[in-house]
């Protein structure tokens, strides 16, 4: 048995400009990519690594010379000679207003810190449209014992479509229906979950950046107010069903797992699960007598 | 295979790939994050062929079904073969310089006429020859299985043919062209990578070569052990059957539940003279032991390493205490060795795994540190400056050939044990579901809204021909006993053809009606092939 790697085709580096600096990137990788090389850091929403870019949120919008709109970085590729500018008024002003806009008719209080920082970053304040705007409040929709969906706080980034599409689970339970202002996530004909195409991977949890999608479990902790992530611990481990070797991210509070993930630069799963390892957890934490 | 019994692809491959044989596998349900790889493959223009009795899950995504009769996957396989070498498409460079054997094979396969595999088969023979060209022409190609080549009475037989075809068309040892099985719990191949079969040592060392056993015997500070191959599991049935074995002790197992003929299974358990069970639930198994070991769940509050079906080992953590009085695996064994007079001390699962190191040469590079590093590392990985082994076998492409060349093996047709008969006139064949795993044990902890219970899935033909309609209870029989169970009325199945799970045993007891006819080099049994009679009857199952 000997040593065989493939290494994959060797790539040309393009040089380009980026905020006055001058870099070089390996040809194909996209503005994002770059300005992450260059320690920029550069708001994303509807962007994941595991995920085709969709172009949607906007907010990581750059100017490019020679543009007459801004771009989106997480899609657009470098050329060579490019001049970017990550920091000029307009990027800056195209960027608060996107959170703003979000942020005023969506529920984003669940977002990561990163994102409350981007928007104090850009000095977002959602609060001067008025109270009087519309929004997307709603009742949480709770319709089986895995997950809920709570669309008061969907931002539309339509990473959920995506991972539930063809970036991972290929099972299109979900899409966007509906135009404007009046556009969701929803199933097909709006049917419950029960109902519809999922096979419940929770894939569409693990890309949501809102806390729009949502562990059942973790759902109803913080409803009783003992969801605690400073008293959480993150352990990796193997799933114990079949022999494809998903890597898991086992969130433990008070010796309980109460939720799983995986991550997204792990070369088996890209992050992805299926319903047994997301959920199949519970028979670890139950140990009465069994067949 | 050819020395080394792991998949010889990395997943990786599945996504680069031009056509991939899905072969006795419904991948969709039972290796979902595969199949990610592979709907990669597709979407970027691999085929994909799946050969399966039932129109899977995993079928519904191929360009070409093969609606197989079970159990006559040699004769497809064999026919395929033949009209490869007609077609003038076999690899005779690989062949001559790579492989032996080769004249047998041919002459073996040249009795598979398309027109006989047809008729064995029942696939039509336009399809075979499609999907043999296919194959044949693809510049990459993969077949991927489980247990519906495995779960037979030919098992090795089965994967035999399959290597076959990988052989005769040089689809193996090259970058996106590989044979696979897919593993079926999280360390099946860990298992078997440990020793945990009965002729093997750590990385897959002949148990019988006196100089590996010497090295052993030297590393454990002289001490004695068989030399001889010991049983698998169906031969250990065979012995306590004999009288032979009176004493078990089982590890994480629920034979009481698993086993084909459960009758059976269960009647020689009773009958031992001692039943040692170690398991993290109080299983049935467990519940007639004389002595229950309590154990932590090795996945989740245990360290240690498992390897999947790509021969990556990765790291298993504890991330949560274990119920009081649950101990550590490597503590109760090493506590059972003290007890009986060997001192082992205390070693941490590190140690233990840096002592396997020290005596696998295929593990010998695989340090904790460096599978953190690495996200896991590919068997095998020989010292701590490799970077572990994506694809097997690249060594057959070597000039000239590294190491023994592949054998072909002619393997016959041999049909199911259970023959359909006017008695027993359905064939039965067992699966699992994509949210519940084998006896249900862990997975019916859980509320999966997928989940419907167990049914008797019979084609709409059959149910008509019978009589009964979705959800009427029936009386199912086989020449080992008869189970209750309501009917389920399935249109991807063909007439003729049943389908059950093993997943609720409390509910309906599958594994009353399978047959223990065992392959007798694996020790499998064929679970996939049952041959049954439907009654109707008029009292209903209580609900699940």
């Amino acid at each position: 048995m000997s040593e065989a790697v493939f290494v994959g085709l060797p790539r040309r580096l393009v040089k380009l400009t980026i905020d006055g600096r001058e870099f070089e990137v390996a040809e194909g990788s996209t503005i994002l990519d770059a300005c992450r090389r260059m320690q920029i850091d550069t708001p994303t929403l509807c962007q994941l690594d595991n995920l085709t870019p969709v172009n949607v949120c906007r907010v990581c919008v750059v100017e490019v010379e020679g543009s007459r709109v801004l771009v989106p970085a997480c899609s657009r590729k470098v050329e060579a000679g490019m001049k970017v500018q990550t920091d000029s008024d307009r990027v800056r002003h195209s960027r608060r207003l996107v959170l703003e806009l979000l942020a005023s008719s969506v529920d984003m209080s669940l977002c990561s810190p990163q994102v409350h920082a981007w928007m104090g970053r850009y000095g977002a304040t959602p609060s001067r449209f008025g109270d009087q705007v519309a929004t997307a409040a709603q009742p949480v929709k709770i319709d089986n014992d895995l997950y809920v969906r709570d669309y008061s706080r969907c931002i539309l980034c339509y990473k959920c479509v995506e991972a539930c599409g063809v970036d991972a689970q290929n099972t299109f339970a979900i899409g966007v229906v509906g135009r404007g202002f009046d556009a969701h996530i929803s199933t097909e004909f709006d049917t419950p979950l029960p109902d519809s195409a999922c096979v419940y991977c929770g894939n569409c949890i693990g890309v949501c950046p809102t806390g729009a999608l949502m562990f059942k479990s973790e759902h109803e902790m913080r409803a009783a107010g003992t969801w605690d992530e400073s008293r959480q611990k993150v352990t990796e481990t193997v799933c114990p069903y079949c022999g494809v070797g998903c890597m898991l991210e086992l969130h433990v509070q008070d010796n309980s797992i109460v939720k799983v993930t995986s991550p997204l630069d792990h070369s088996v799963t890209s992050g992805h699960l299926c319903v047994k390892g997301r959920f199949g957890f519970e028979f670890v934490q139950r140990r009465e007598a069994k067949r | 295979m050819f020395g080394a019994g792991g998949g010889t692809s990395s997943y990786q491959e599945a996504e680069e790939t031009d056509l991939i044989i899905l072969w006795g596998s419904n991948a969709r349900e039972t290796h979902p994050i595969f199949f990610h790889h592979l709907l990669r493959g597709v979407r970027g223009g691999a085929k994909l062929i799946a050969v399966d009795p039932r129109r899977t899950s995993s079928a519904e995504w191929a360009d070409i079904w093969l609606g197989i009769d079970v159990g006559s996957d040699i004769a497809l396989a064999n026919a395929m073969a033949r009209e490869i070498i007609h077609a003038g498409l076999a690899h005779t460079e690989f062949i001559s310089r790579a492989t032996t054997g080769y004249e047998e094979f041919a002459r073996c396969v040249e009795a598979y006429t398309l027109e006989r595999a047809e008729a064995e088969t029942g696939v039509p023979a336009a399809a075979i020859k499609e999907v043999a060209l296919a194959y044949a022409r693809a510049e990459k190609g993969m077949i991927c299985w489980t247990l519906g080549i495995t779960e037979h009475h030919n098992a090795t037989d089965n994967v035999l043919a399959l290597i076959n075809l990988g052989l005769l068309t040089g689809k193996v040892g090259r970058y996106g062209s590989g044979l696979n099985p897919l593993r079926g719990q999280n360390n099946v191949q860990g298992g078997g990578d440990m020793g945990a079969i009965p002729a093997r040592l750590p990385g897959f060392q002949d148990l019988e070569d006196p100089e590996i056993h010497d090295k052993f015997a030297r590393a454990w500070g002289g001490a004695t052990f068989p030399g001889r191959k010991g049983w698998h599991l169906s031969e250990m049935f065979e012995a306590m059957d004999r009288g032979d074995l009176s004493s078990l002790y089982i590890v994480g197992e629920n034979p009481a539940r698993s086993e084909a003929d459960q009758g059976r299974a269960v009647r020689l358990l009773s009958g031992l003279d001692h039943l040692v069970v170690q398991d993290i639930f109080l299983t049935h198994t467990a519940q007639m032991a004389h002595v229950v070991l309590p154990a932590a769940a090795g996945w989740a509050e245990s360290e240690g390493t498992v390897t999947n079906s790509e021969r990556r080992v990765q790291r298993v953590r504890r991330a949560l205490e274990p119920p009081a009085g649950a101990r550590d695996d490597i503590d109760i064994i090493c506590e059972l060795a003290r007890r009986l007079g060997s001192d082992w001390g205390h070693p941490t699962a590190e140690q233990v795994w840096d002592e396997c190191r020290s005596l696998s040469p295929m593990h010998a590079g695989m340090a904790y540190r460096r599978l953190e590093e690495l996200g896991g590392i590919q068997w095998p990985c020989p010292d701590e400056s490799h970077r572990g082994t994506q694809f097997l076998h690249a060594r057959l492409w070597k000039h000239p050939v590294e190491g023994p060349r592949a054998p072909f093996h002619a393997v016959e047709h041999d049909p199911p044990v259970d023959r359909l008969s006017e008695e027993f006139p359905i064939r039965l064949t067992t699966g699992r579901r994509l949210d519940s795993f084998n006896t249900g044990v862990q997975t019916n902890e859980y509320t999966s809204p997928l989940r419907k219970g167990e049914a008797l899935l019979i084609s709409p033909e059959d149910g008509q021909r019978i009589g009964v309609e979705d959800g009427e209870c029936v009386r199912v029989s086989s020449r080992r006993g008869s189970v209750d169970v309501n009917v389920r009325i399935e249109p991807t199945l063909r007439p003729g053809l049943a389908f059950m799970t093993l997943h609720f045993p409390d509910q309906v007891s599958t594994n009353i009606l399978t047959i223990d006819a065992t392959d007798p080099k694996s020790g499998t049994a064929e679970f996939k092939a049952s041959a049954i009679r439907i009654d109707k009857i008029p009292a209903q199952v209580p609900a699940s």
